[in-house]
């Protein structure tokens, strides 16, 4: 039985290939495909859940594939079957079928027909590794292909700036969260030497043994996968993303925000929930966002003039309320709480068009002018915060982001040549530093993989605020890579070679794709400068969706080799070398940004070449 | 955005055609920005214009090269797209050599080189922007991105009419005076900084202060304005229409360009004083180059020219073979049987073409005619139980008259999903827990079993079938609001002589006649008022059908039309009806009223509209790849039935895509011609009207009405993404009164492309059957209608009754022109033509236009 649980993966992936390789114009055989396929999920599912139901509601658990082994660190994929994954993978593939016959109509002669049922079908395979995963590894891979896609699908509409400036916006929050998690996974690799599966957390002994002995450890982790539920689940303080990703089609927005990507974060509680349901200050945390969110957030959706946006924020205000119920232990509640709210605002957001002529009529009908009677200031310094959204997009800007970006650019000064060869000496002297690690002071060398990770974080970041020739970004985000690898390797006397090959196999080859690339567009053109979009993809899409690839493969794109690497990587890091995992962290989470800022800045956005119909930048 | 140095060398040749610029007169300012915005207004009604109708009094070419030059639209379709056509045969050889010999006789060789294959710098840099670039070329900061977001979100909640739960508080002052009063009597503030918000709350917010300290020099104030303004035109234009028309809005604001701007200005100071402190100097204070003529002639080049050439090759690869299939069609012999079964009246609309053409199959012993859907009775209408008044007839007119509805107890439905409550934090609890699963369900129902619901603008529900109307005036007392009441017997008795007079028919009265108004159902569209009647301000005509057949069944308003030389036996009798041209239903009304006889002949009249309504169902699948064209007639219209209610259907009909033709004159001329669904078609008979008084009448409102129409569809087409509304997939509503693509965009006037993408930019051909002479004179009775053609906006041919000659109108005279008479198709079995056409394979136009069908001999 368990081993069916492989096939609930497999199908929609397998499907997603084939829907690749589906010509673009053959509207009719894509949404087949896709309807096909989700509707043998769909069939599957319920003939599985009959069966695991008349088998009296087992939980399930099994490990499969293993993608990495040593003898200290096994990396496996771990599926895990239970009233939870039920109720989620149901009203998923339901969801997930009904939306697509709705799309299929809808998006009929949509430029990116197959683009966006392709990129669906891809999110739903993401989805179902989350719900159906059994430990961290194979979680975050599903985590990250569902970010992924709705990075896809916000900017679905590419060739305007918008839809690509909210992508970016949304991608960096939920890249936020994806860090969390790699720490989580980091810290929970050192507390139990090992690839601790969803199974084990439901094991109450071995709970409370292990949090005896590393409680603040366990809050950590805990913190961790509460501000990761946070970020994908836009509650507070990172709710106002959600009404800025709805920018693709209505249909993409229901799928995404409305119902299924939206409510995992809430998943994630609910998984982990045996892990920190006796850890007090955790669950206070999780009533206190889920509290604040839902009041705020109704705030925030009284005063939304506009429908989608409306249905956003009272979206949010109601996964506040599941938080609650999860932290409370009310889970059955909080099931049929995630069911419905996703079945309503799938449907809210699919009519949202049509809102417009059901209220004018209504307003026909049975519209009374408000007679106007003054407020309180007190009622109007709510409404204004409100419409302001409680400056919280204002505040993430300016918190979160404008420091790193401040900080990246007091590196403008070096000159690309000088910076060049200042990186070639110190990168050299730091591979001698490695090889004659004997003649080396253990003081300095001790201090050495910091240094280099600091300058892995500074390269990084400089990619990241760079306005200036997109080359010169991407060979700085490659040579960060190689920094990271050296600090890494430095910092561990007992190192395997092949982890260090492994990660840096994965990146080299993107590294030379992307660089031919860039190299190709600026042959074309000569001013690739990264302070405007250029929106490439107009006349370019295949360089572009190439360079997209090499992007991601650069930086670990779920199932590439660096993405092995960076896990076992950051096992290499100790718990206890914080300012080290800082910097590592941070370098991770900004590379991700600056990588898609890149492809974004080069490939999207309006085309800068006004020979044909542009959008205007504000539409 | 282009280059540095692509900007200085615009602003240069731009700056080098500036004149004098006089010292800034803001009334001035504000007055040239509110002519050149968008001017559509809130989407419920939508209203179909000229959308360059700020360039209008130029010659089409003239107007649109420079509006493309100042705004950066694309005004045409693509060189590359052009030549595409020529090698599909779309644009066709013929054709092209004629026009090219005619135009450029020895020279045609050379140009025929240019148009082919000559490559052109078809870079378009607009004058547009180039100004306020430079805050981010001096300041590195982005001003759009920084105002934006929250200049709209608080227009948009003042303007809002009801989809915010808590609406603006402060609403019964101008948009500026709100504000004020809101930042007054509150602890927070919308603005970041202390400076701007002092400017407001102090009055110290005049336009001409606050840009002296934006941008400094006076005479870049207008070039500034139109940058920043054009920056978002969307809004811009929403509230400049707003401000013209207040009572678009049914609760009313009060909103000023004027007062936008200055907040705009306002938020930019904010902005400013946020990231460099207080202490920032003017923009243009180190400025040296000359401000920007906006308006600077544009100067002529050979590739506007070659674009020129293009175009007309393109519009006259059509035209041409209308004219000839005309011509054939005239020799063809034809039995016309003098019995008349039933005289249908349509709308001109040519959407009703096909259906024309159907019924007159059905039953071939009718006789349809065209005229606007109005159907000359104007009035505002109020529906029972309504608050507020609809207008019922063109929009530039203002009615005198009220109609009001009564008597039906049909109580309009709700639909619980759409309760705002869902929104709020318990109720909505209750709401995801429990009406989550109705939702749920729903949608299912929706996907696979689409039926009517509250939800969907149902053209059937604008007017209750058995309610009663006010339509005769009762005396002078009977007024409300400044509205008489219905119509006097006189007044009633003039509108349906001119009616009967316009569109010929003033003797072979059928039995019955129709009256068929149209108007369109569809769910899910917040365009839908685009596919209704257009000559009843975008709203379906059924009143209007109704209270004609009321008027002209009216035995005093007989006795005086007989006075008056009209005389309709006593056995004719008039039935109001309407045609929904998304689902293919048809109702009547008033049946009740029929006479035992007439009740006869109309139950088997009803039958020939039911068989010519599954015909034209059937002929309009061949449009929707949904739909399976292939199958029977019942199922054909059930399927265009079920589209019209279908919630994932963003073409619930494709409106007026493809219309190119008006033709204005008998039926006989264009009756055996497929003419697709391109042809308004307004009956007129020159016979009745020797000295053109009629068709003075008639021709006016074709221009604005039908031209409008189609120059909307043109400029949609050919430019969707800053013309048009783009595609309709990622809309939101905004506020109830229009779309935008995203949380924090502009609005988007326009139309979507969902609507456009049949349509051949091409302008409309008008043919006037009469003399060219009284044709011109018709033309000229007014400077406003004869803009219309002396500017090139639409193309005129009067078809010569005398000597059966076409005469193209050109330069302010008539020149005989001869259609080129190559050999025409024809179609044998309809059915079977349908189901083999063409679809197009995407929606670029070389692929689209293939879907566009030639003209036809019908056998």
């Amino acid at each position: 039985m368990e081993h069916l649980l492989q096939l609930f993966i497999l199908v929609p992936f397998v499907g997603f290939f084939v829907t690749l390789l589906l010509p673009r114009k053959k509207e009719k055989s894509v949404s087949f495909a896709v309807l096909s396929i989700i509707s043998i999920h769909l069939v599957g599912l319920l003939a599985f859940v009959a069966y695991w139901a008349f088998n009296h509601f087992p939980v399930l658990n099994v490990k499969h594939l293993t993608l990495f082994q040593t003898d200290d660190i096994e990396i496996f994929i771990n599926f895990y079957f239970d009233k939870i994954t039920a109720v989620y993978s149901l009203v998923g593939s339901v969801i997930a079928l009904m939306v697509s016959v709705f799309s299929r109509f809808y998006m009929h002669r949509e430029a990116g027909f197959k683009r966006f049922f392709s990129t669906l079908l891809f999110f739903f395979t993401g989805y179902n590794i989350v719900i159906f995963s059994g430990n961290f590894e194979t979680f975050f891979v599903g985590w990250e292909i569902v970010g992924l896609t709705s990075f896809l699908l916000i900017a679905f509409y590419r060739d305007r700036y918008l839809p690509v400036k909210n992508a970016l916006k949304v991608i960096s929050i939920y890249r936020l969260g994806d860090i969390c998690l790699i720490l989580a996974m980091w810290m929970s690799h050192h507390l139990w030497h090992e690839n601790i599966t969803f199974q084990k957390l439901n094991d109450a002994v071995l709970m409370a043994e292990h949090l005896q002995h590393h409680y603040w450890f366990a809050v950590f982790v805990s913190l961790m996968i509460v501000i990761g539920a946070a970020a994908k689940s836009a509650q507070l303080p990172f709710s106002s993303w959600l009404p800025r990703a709805m920018e693709g089609p209505t249909t993409s927005s229901a799928i995404f925000y409305g119902s299924l990507s939206v409510h995992l974060g809430l998943f994630l509680l609910l998984r982990t929930y045996p892990y920190w349901e006796t850890i007090v200050p955790v669950q206070v945390l999780i009533i206190v966002i889920g509290l604040s969110t839902s009041v705020i957030a109704t705030l925030i959706g009284r005063v939304q003039s506009t429908v989608k946006t409306q249905i956003a924020y009272s979206s949010a205000a109601q996964i506040g309320l599941m938080f609650i119920e999860v932290a409370l232990g009310f889970h059955t509640l909080a099931l049929i709480h995630f069911a419905g709210n996703a079945f309503l605002r799938t449907y809210q957001l699919l009519v949202s068009p049509s809102v417009l002529s059901y209220l004018v009529h209504d307003m026909f009908f049975n519209f009374k002018p408000s007679s106007f009677t003054s407020q309180s200031s007190f009622k109007n310094s709510i409404y204004i915060l409100s419409i302001k959204e409680w400056n919280l997009d204002f505040l993430l800007h300016q918190l979160l982001w404008k420091p790193f970006k401040w900080f990246g650019t007091r590196f403008n000064f070096l000159s690309a040549k000088l910076a060049s060869v200042l990186l070639a000496v110190i990168f050299v002297a730091g591979l001698y530093a490695y090889f004659f690690q004997q003649i080396i002071p253990t003081a300095i060398f001790d201090l050495l993989p910091l240094l280099f990770s600091f300058i892995a974080f500074v390269l990084i970041l400089k990619t990241f605020a760079e306005r200036g020739d997109a080359l010169r970004a991407w060979i700085e985000v490659v040579s960060s890579q190689l920094f990271i690898a050296l600090s890494i390797a430095l910092l561990n006397e007992n190192f395997e070679h092949t982890h260090i090959l492994m990660y840096l196999s994965g990146s080299l080859v993107s590294a030379i794709v992307g660089y031919v690339c860039l190299k190709r567009i600026k042959s074309v053109d000569g001013n690739i400068q990264l302070n405007q979009f250029h929106g490439y993809n107009y006349d370019q899409p295949i360089l572009g969706f190439v360079f997209l690839i090499a992007g991601l493969g650069l930086v670990g794109l779920p199932f590439t080799p660096t993405f092995i690497g960076i896990d076992l990587l950051f096992s290499h890091i100790h718990k206890h070398e914080i300012v080290l995992i800082v910097l590592t962290t941070l370098s991770f989470l900004f590379i991700e940004i600056a990588v898609l800022r890149i492809y974004a800045r080069i490939f999207l956005g309006q085309h800068k070449k006004q020979y044909h119909p542009i959008a205007f930048k504000s539409s | 955005m282009a280059g540095t140095e692509t900007i200085e060398r615009t602003m240069k040749s731009a700056a080098k055609h500036s004149h004098a610029h006089t010292a800034f007169n803001e009334e001035h300012v504000l007055h040239e920005l509110k002519h050149y915005l968008p001017s559509q207004t809130p989407i419920k009604d939508f209203i179909h214009h000229n959308t360059l109708h700020a360039f209008q009094q130029m010659k089409f070419y003239d107007a649109i090269f420079k509006a493309g030059k100042i705004f950066g639209y694309q005004v045409h379709l693509q060189l590359t797209e052009f030549r595409e056509l020529y090698k599909i045969g779309r644009v066709k050889k013929d054709v092209f050599d004629r026009i090219l010999n005619d135009r450029k006789g020895a020279e045609a060789e050379a140009w025929k080189v240019k148009l082919l294959t000559k490559e052109y710098d078809v870079i378009n840099n607009s004058r547009l922007g180039l100004l306020r670039a430079e805050w981010k070329y001096q300041y590195k900061i982005d001003l759009d991105n920084s105002v934006h977001p929250l200049l709209f979100r608080i227009l948009c909640s003042y303007l809002d009419q009801g989809v915010a739960l808590w609406n603006f508080p402060v609403k019964n002052k101008s948009f500026l005076g709100a504000l004020q009063e809101l930042e007054k009597n509150s602890y927070v503030s919308f603005f970041k900084t202390n400076r701007a918000k002092q400017f407001l709350l102090n009055g110290k917010c005049s336009l001409t202060d606050l840009l002296k300290m934006v941008v400094g020099k006076s005479e870049y104030f207008e070039q500034y304005l139109f940058d920043q303004q054009f920056s978002h035109q969307g809004w811009s234009g929403m509230a400049a229409s707003i401000e013209a028309m207040p009572n678009t809005l049914l609760d009313r604001r009060d909103i000023s360009l004027h007062d936008l701007i200055v907040v705009e200005l306002l938020f930019e100071i904010d902005a400013l004083d946020f990231h460099l402190g207080e202490k920032w100097e003017p923009l243009t204070n180190k400025m040296n180059k000359e401000p920007v003529n906006l308006f600077a002639d544009v100067s002529s080049s050979e590739l506007q020219e070659v674009i020129q050439l293009w175009q007309e090759t393109f519009e006259w690869s059509y035209y041409d073979e209308v004219l000839t299939g005309i011509s054939l069609n005239k020799n063809r012999t034809r039995s016309i049987s003098s019995q008349r079964n039933f005289q249908a009246i349509f709308c001109i609309d040519e959407r009703e073409c096909s259906l024309r053409r159907h019924i007159e199959t059905a039953d071939k012993n009718c006789e349809t005619l065209g005229t606007p859907g109005f159907f000359s009775v104007e009035f505002f209408f109020k529906a029972e139980n309504a608050n507020f008044y609809d207008k019922l007839c063109p929009a530039p007119v203002t009615p005198k008259y009220l109609i009001k509805e009564f008597g039906s107890n049909e109580k309009r439905e709700h639909e619980l999903l759409y309760t705002k409550k869902a929104q709020t934090l318990l109720p909505g609890f209750f709401a995801s827990i429990f009406l989550g699963f109705v939702a749920g369900a729903q949608l299912f129902l929706n996907l696979f079993r689409p039926k009517m619901s509250p939800a969907i603008s149902n053209a059937f529900a604008h007017m209750h079938t058995h309610s009663q109307l006010t339509i005769e005036n009762k005396g002078l007392e009977d007024r409300e609001n400044d509205l008489q009441i219905g119509f006097t017997i006189e007044e009633m008795a003039t509108r349906v002589e001119s009616l009967l007079r316009s569109i010929g028919l003033v003797s072979n009265f059928a039995p019955i006649i129709y009256a068929i108004a149209h108007g369109s159902s569809s769910a899910n569209n917040p365009h839908h008022s685009a596919h209704d009647c257009g000559a009843c301000s975008g709203k379906p005509g059924s009143v209007n059908a109704r209270v004609f057949a009321f008027m002209a069944n009216h035995t005093k308003v007989r006795e005086l039309l007989r006075e008056r030389g009209i005389l309709i036996p006593d056995e004719t009798k008039f039935v109001g009806s309407m045609h929904d041209t998304a689902s293919d239903q048809i109702g009547f009304y008033d049946e009740d009223s029929l006479t035992q006889k007439h009740i006869l002949q109309h139950t088997k009249n009803k039958l020939a509209f039911e068989a010519a309504l599954y015909a034209n169902a059937k002929e309009r699948t061949r449009r929707f790849a949904s739909i399976n064209s292939k199958q029977s007639l019942t199922g054909a219209r059930a399927s265009i039935l079920q589209r019209s209610v279908s919630m994932f259907e963003p073409r619930p009909e494709l409106g007026h895509g493809t219309n190119t033709l008006c033709i204005i004159g008998s039926r006989e001329i264009t009756k055996g011609l497929f003419l697709d669904r391109r042809a308004f078609m307004n009956s007129y008979n020159y016979k009745n009207d020797p000295d053109g008084k009629i068709l003075t009448g008639v021709m006016r409102p074709i221009g604005l009405v039908c031209g409008g129409i189609n120059l909307e569809y043109y400029f949609s087409r050919v430019d969707n993404y800053k013309l048009g509304a783009g595609t309709k997939l990622p809309h939101n509503v905004m506020g109830l009164i229009g779309v935008a693509n995203s949380a924090d965009g502009d609005l988007r006037p326009g139309l979507p492309v969902q609507m456009i993408e049949v349509h051949d930019p091409v302008r409309l051909l008008i043919i006037v059957e009469h003399l060219p002479e009284i044709v011109l004179k018709a033309i000229q009775s007014a400077p406003e209608v004869y803009e219309w053609y002396i500017n090139e906006w639409v193309h005129l041919v009067a078809l010569s009754p005398e000597d059966g000659n076409y005469y193209y109108f050109k330069n302010g005279a008539f020149t005989k022109y001869d259609p080129l008479l190559q050999p025409m198709n024809s179609i044998e079995n309809f059915e079977q033509f349908v189901e083999e056409a063409k679809e197009m394979e995407t929606n670029e136009i070389v692929d689209a236009t293939q879907e566009n069908l030639p003209v036809y001999l019908l056998n």
